[in-house]
């Protein structure tokens, strides 16, 4: 993995773009992925459609663990919004299992901070 | 990708994520400041800001719309068995945050890092704008300390940032990690306080302190 203050890292494109990926869609299926949600393969994985792209094999290979959508997203190099777009997909098919991240509410419940703040102490 | 990679999962056991945001102008430390405390490598991710700066940018003259490529440096703590922290460092402008849907949405709260040295600090007014007036999330300002910064007493630094009274100012040196981890314990016990019920009635005022922003003398 490159750091991101490599130097020698810069800016790269392919020549295939984001719709493309995404078949054209700028929105994910649900509107429940967010950017911490985590997601893991469901065990036992059924096997992709052969009209599956190298991108959504590659994101449900990234999750043979549990991680955040985000995480999957930076290590793929790709878009976090293509692939809250492919992640919502494989979700929908039952390929991936999503557990919710962060409450989506403005305000974070009293109990959540204090675990937030136990945990925090105990490092 | 590495074969080292299966050490970078979240243990199957975790169920639920938090976020803090840390938001901060260029070089202040906002990577250093999450690599000090991750567990994982800073990882970075990438999103393209087109309609999101419509009618902040002067296209006018411009053969084609222009597009600017945003970075958002991220790292993780797991604090116990079932439940993960994720810290996002952003720049502190507010259309920077919502170019990632949902990153403020539900975040625990809001590490400002701020440079004092001088000339470094003018960019931090629009964050502190943008977080008591378009949000209601917790915030502490913490001052990174490099080689050459000054010290200033908190109350200047109140003053000079115009801040309320019952917002946390720390010192925090962005490299170490108990200092870093003392900054996200008083952000989280404030947004505990915050949680509890309404603050006690602010202080008054404290008298006007000098001008940091100017060049000046040392205060010890």
């Amino acid at each position: 993995m490159t750091s991101p203050d490599d130097p020698g890292r810069t800016y790269r494109d392919t020549a295939l773009r984001p719709y493309v990926l995404t078949k054209g869609r700028a929105r994910p299926s649900r509107n429940t992925i967010s950017i911490d949600t985590l997601l893991i393969a469901t065990d036992p994985a059924p096997s992709l459609p052969i009209s599956a792209g190298r991108q959504e094999r590659a994101l449900l290979a990234m999750c043979r663990g549990l991680l955040s959508l985000v995480e999957a997203a930076a290590r793929l190099e790709l878009p976090v919004s293509v692939v809250r777009v492919l992640a919502s997909d494989l979700v929908d098919s039952g390929h991936l299992t999503a557990r919710a991240g962060s409450p989506q509410s403005p305000q974070l419940s009293r109990d959540l901070l204090q675990e937030v703040l136990n945990g925090l102490r105990a490092l | 990708m590495a074969s080292g990679l299966s050490d970078q999962y979240l243990p199957g056991t975790v169920t639920k994520s938090v976020k803090i945001l840390v938001v901060g102008s260029f070089g202040v430390g906002k990577t250093t400041l999450i690599g000090a405390v991750s567990e994982i490598s800073p990882l970075r991710t990438e999103e393209t800001l087109t309609q999101v700066s419509e009618g902040v940018d002067d296209l006018t003259g411009l053969a084609e719309k222009r597009t600017t490529t945003v970075a958002m440096d991220f790292g993780r703590i797991t604090l116990n068995e079932s439940l993960a922290l994720y810290l996002f460092g952003t720049p502190g402008q507010r259309r920077f945050w919502d170019l990632w849907e949902g990153l403020a949405e539900g975040a625990a709260g809001v590490l400002v890092l701020v440079d004092t040295r001088p000339g470094r600090l003018e960019g931090s007014f629009e964050v502190f704008d943008q977080l008591e007036i378009g949000t209601q999330m917790p915030f502490v300002v913490a001052v990174n300390h490099f080689p050459d910064t000054v010290r200033h007493s908190v109350e200047e630094l109140r003053t000079a940032l115009d801040l309320l009274p019952e917002t946390p100012i720390v010192d925090c040196d962005a490299r170490d990690r108990a200092s870093v981890l003392k900054v996200l314990t008083t952000l989280v016990e404030y947004a505990v306080d915050l949680a509890d019920g309404p603050a006690p009635a602010p202080a008054p005022a404290p008298a006007p302190a000098p001008n940091i922003l100017a060049p000046q003398e040392v205060v010890s």
